[in-house]
């Protein structure tokens, strides 16, 4: 078995994974994971990954969790342009910083504007209140201006004037509260701006194609009760 | 606490021996009128950080191990040094560490470290060029910032600084279900990171195990002996202090391990570090 990418497209660091591989033509087997109906909570999949979660690689007996570190070895396993990953040790450092800061702040965020807006009460019928849905878009807004005021400043990408994986990281997660129905870009013509260079570097059909489980996330079929009772305190404790 | 207790020693050494850096060239008197004044040279490699900070222990130990040359400049988080005008300059977040090399500017312990070790050719084992050696120090570097990184601030902040440096109480089930999370977080390093090897990432010590070790010393300066029960976890401790030596590693959490003394905080410093403990809570 070659290379396996153990994914659900609803899932932001899934998507950057897949159009990473899709666009430097890195072949894999995709093993979809189908999150809403519950695969990830299977003996099969916790064969996989124990932690229950996507994105997932397998290389042969190699399995690797957490989708930086799998953009990182694909990126050096599979030689990919200079560009993602940039052998420049300040541009480098550029692109780890962006990696590294997003995880408490624009992932977690987005994470959360998706979840409160409309899994939470669409898949999983539980009502959030008002106030936190408009706190957690407060949030949000304040992560949106820290990514244009101190990553994407007067650049073409977040890290330099190519698109590397601090772009592809980031694109994902705005398109989940975007598949929320949260106008991310409106309002931003700098981020609105950056958003057309990064689906012109990627590729229209690509990109669409990564995004077509999210944009439709609204019109997620309700989880049944057991699944309910199973994901709940998982999903509780994930955007926590 | 405060600039003296943060490198004691070591910040004198590395005074005296980065003089030629920061001391910069002054025409003499007497050839003012001949030579014009010299600009003093670039400023070497300098790192912002509070010691009583996981991240900025990191970076600390990372830096003195490799015999990097830096100039330490403490930013006091208690007393909101990270607010102050220069420092925003130098990283906008308000946060440590931060680095400053020349004009590059770089926050994030994970860069930072990363930076470091490539820019100082630091031995492989810190960072292994092997393909599937150096994935599962990303594996675990990229985990730790929404797990056992969040859990080792929020248990020391909730057991320690709140009550009795902040005077704030904590509902005995938040600290419960904190300890709950951590406990959670120690048996996912024990089982999926460190498993029956040596260290976090493999048979040799990594920057895996210098994040990791600094994050395990939060808790324990709160009186959380995390490694009284986990025999598996306090051996691969001992590795790590060994490896890293043990007047280093002593050195570098002198402040930490102080932070029980601490006086109280006024009222103003109450006020300012409301939102953190919010934060924290």
């Amino acid at each position: 078995m070659g290379l396996e990418l153990y994914l659900d497209l609803l899932s932001q660091p899934c998507r950057a994974i897949y159009i990473f591989a899709k666009k430097n033509r890195i072949p894999f087997e995709l093993q979809t994971v189908d999150l809403r109906k519950g695969q990830h909570l299977s003996d099969a999949f916790a064969q996989v990954n124990p932690l229950q979660k996507v994105p997932v690689l397998k290389d042969g007996d190699f399995i690797l969790t957490e989708s930086v570190a799998i953009l990182l070895y694909l990126a050096r396993k599979y030689k990919v342009p200079d560009h993602w990953y940039p052998q420049d040790l300040q541009a480098c450092a550029r692109v780890d910083e962006y990696l590294a800061w997003q995880h408490t702040a624009l992932r977690r965020n987005c994470l959360r504007a998706l979840w409160h807006k409309v899994m939470l009460p669409v898949f999983l019928g539980e009502p959030v209140s008002p106030e936190m849905l408009a706190t957690t878009l407060a949030e949000l807004d304040m992560a949106l201006q820290v990514l244009e005021g101190k990553f994407l400043q007067d650049k073409a990408f977040l890290t330099g004037s190519h698109i590397s994986l601090a772009d592809l990281v980031a694109i994902t997660e705005l398109m989940h509260p975007v598949g929320a129905g949260c106008q991310v870009f409106k309002g931003r013509p700098k981020l609105a701006a950056w958003r057309q260079r990064v689906e012109a570097a990627v590729g229209e059909v690509l990109f669409q194609e990564a995004h077509e489980v999210i944009l439709k996330a609204k019109d997620s079929q309700p989880a049944d009760p057991t699944l309910k009772q199973k994901m709940l305190p998982k999903v509780l404790a994930m955007i926590q | 606490m405060g600039g003296e207790g943060v490198a004691g020693l070591g910040y004198q050494e590395l005074r005296t021996s980065l003089c030629w850096v920061t001391g910069g060239t002054r025409p003499l008197p007497f050839l003012s009128w001949v030579l014009p004044a010299v600009p003093a040279p670039a400023m070497g490699l300098e790192l912002y950080l509070d010691l009583l900070s996981q991240p900025c222990r990191a970076v600390y130990i990372f830096a003195k191990k490799n015999s990097i040359p830096f100039e330490l400049r403490t930013v006091d988080l208690l007393k909101g040094q990270n607010h102050s005008d220069d420092f925003v300059q130098v990283n906008p977040l308000r946060k440590v560490p931060a680095l400053k090399d020349g004009d590059f500017t770089l926050a994030e312990s994970v860069a930072i470290l990363l930076y470091l070790a490539r820019k100082y050719e630091a031995p492989d084992h810190w960072y292994p060029q092997d393909l599937q050696a150096r994935a599962r120090v990303d594996e675990y570097l990229s985990w730790q910032h929404t797990a056992l990184r969040t859990s080792c601030t929020r248990t020391m902040w909730q057991k320690m600084m709140l009550p009795i440096f902040l005077g704030q109480r904590v509902p005995p089930e938040t600290l419960a279900n904190t300890l709950a999370e951590l406990d959670r977080c120690l048996q996912l390093l024990e089982d999926k990171f460190l498993k029956d090897q040596d260290f976090l990432a493999g048979p040799h010590i990594s920057v895996a195990d210098l994040v990791a070790i600094t994050e395990l010393m939060h808790p324990v300066s709160a009186g959380c002996d995390i490694f009284k029960s986990r025999p598996k976890l306090a051996a691969w401790r001992q590795r790590v202090e060994a490896a890293v030596g043990e007047d280093l590693f002593r050195e570098a959490h002198a402040v930490l391990m102080k932070a029980k003394d601490l006086p109280p905080a006024d009222t103003a410093m109450k006020e300012r570090l409301k939102p953190l403990a919010q934060l924290f809570l």
